[in-house]
């Protein structure tokens, strides 16, 4: 899950003080699972020695916590990048797809490309797996198999989003 | 890469004011396999009717090598529908009074081959798909899946050029569903044989060469989105 892509896309709304970018992640990314300090301490040196944001004020006291981020220009490129390019299919990717979803939302990205995109990807996969089952003994379809229904049920879930797409907008559109 | 068979342009159909496709295109190549997807009541099986031509487009072209389908005549068009196409649905599709082997026959006797000679073939095409026993049982004493095997060697026999099938695993458990798609895949790869293949599963779709969505009757090919 990359933490940095989130925090950048978080910043795109406005700029936010560190301690608001982590209670913003922790609340739309990772219920019950927060980030821990140094995880957002190292997260965001990272992204501001790569130049994608930069510190655009300070509040007194100490640490990232208080300083507050704005995203560049280079970070802005950087998330649609991201959002553009399709994951690797594997299973469990649930949570990144659905990241992406919501901030492509929360930016006023077109979320149905971004599950265009994925789809096709996975099926491109599929094909391959099914190829590679077709030609294969046994012991190589079950594996095969097992791939292939994690991956149909990934496929399911983008479908599914689609057809919500517009309910999930009006919930996560500020 | 080969050059177009089967080319449906801007296709637009309405029933009474439902819009069943609303500017829906499709082009096949002669010998590949197309995954149609999409939701229920999305316009797949209208498309699929109109590149047919079993349907009549209210607007938008059909052209099936290099002539148009909606100009021919009714005589035409079911000839080159006998001759050039073959179908396989999701049910019903058997004649309950004729025995397997005969229904698999019926296209080829429609063309005038003799009943010995079409019923060789016959035998031949269900053998293939592995249902050479029930060659002499009537549909109504088969399963589900013999009876598509059947259906498949009877959109065969005579070796079309494009095969269209709507839902050809949609009544069939999922191991029997795809063991029935991985022959009417290696039956259309053996003849050369393109296949426009309507389904809403991923496993079945996993066996065509690309995969097209139909989405509010437009198609969305998902080659040009990557
Ligand atoms: N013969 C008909 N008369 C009236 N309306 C029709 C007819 N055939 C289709 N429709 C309507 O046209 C639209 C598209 O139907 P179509 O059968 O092409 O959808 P589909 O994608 O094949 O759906 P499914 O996955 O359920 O088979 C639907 O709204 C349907 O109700
Ligand atoms: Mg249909």
């Amino acid at each position: 899950m990359s933490i940095g892509h989130s925090f950048l896309g978080l910043l795109e709304g406005r700029p936010r003080h560190g301690y608001d970018l982590k209670r913003a992640y922790d609340e739309r990314f990772s219920p019950g699972r927060p980030l821990h300090h140094g995880q957002v301490y190292a997260t965001l040196s990272r992204l501001l020695k790569n130049g994608l944001v930069v510190v655009d004020g300070l509040e007194p006291g100490e640490g990232p916590e208080r300083k507050r981020y704005a995203v560049t220009d280079a970070g802005i490129t950087d998330v649609q990048e991201w959002l553009s390019q399709p994951e690797k299919p594997e299973p469990y990717l649930q949570s990144v797809l659905y990241t992406k979803v919501v901030l492509a939302l929360m930016t006023g990205r077109p979320a149905d490309e971004i599950l265009d995109v994925q789809r096709t990807e996975h099926l491109r996969l599929m094909r391959e797996v099914t190829r590679r089952k077709t030609g294969g003994d046994l012991a190589e379809q079950l594996i095969c198999d097992h791939a292939l229904f994690h991956l149909e049920a990934d496929l399911r879930w983008l479908e599914l989003t689609a057809a919500r797409l517009n309910e999930l907008a009006a919930r996560v559109r500020p | 890469m080969t050059e177009p068979l089967l080319v449906g342009t801007d296709l637009f159909k309405m029933y009474g004011t439902t819009p069943a496709l609303r500017g829906s295109s499709l082009t096949v190549r002669a010998g590949e396999i197309v995954a149609v997807m999409g939701s229920s009541g999305s316009g797949k099986s209208t498309l699929l009717h109109c590149l047919a031509g079993i349907v009549r487009p209210d607007d938008g072209t059909v052209v099936y090598a290099g002539r148009e389908i909606s100009a021919m005549s009714d005589v035409e068009r079911s000839a080159l529908r006998r001759r050039d196409f073959g179908f396989v649905f999701q049910f019903g599709q058997l004649v309950p009074e004729l025995t397997c082997v005969e229904n698999v026959a019926l296209p080829l006797r429609l063309d005038g081959v003799r009943r010995k000679e079409a019923e060789r073939r016959s035998r031949e095409w269900l053998d293939r798909l592995e249902v050479g026993d029930v060659a002499g049982k009537l549909p109504g004493q088969i399963s589900g899946g013999q009876g598509q095997r059947v259906a498949v060697a009877r959109a065969l026999v005579t070796e079309p050029k494009v095969v269209f099938a709507d839902e050809p695993t949609g009544a069939l458990d999922s191991l029997n569903g795809e063991r029935v798609m991985q022959l009417l895949g290696q039956a259309a790869r053996d003849t050369g044989a393109a296949v426009v293949l309507v389904t809403h599963e991923p496993r079945v779709a996993a066996y065509a060469d690309r995969e097209v969505v139909v989405r509010d009757g437009a198609s969305l090919d998902l080659e040009r989105v990557a």
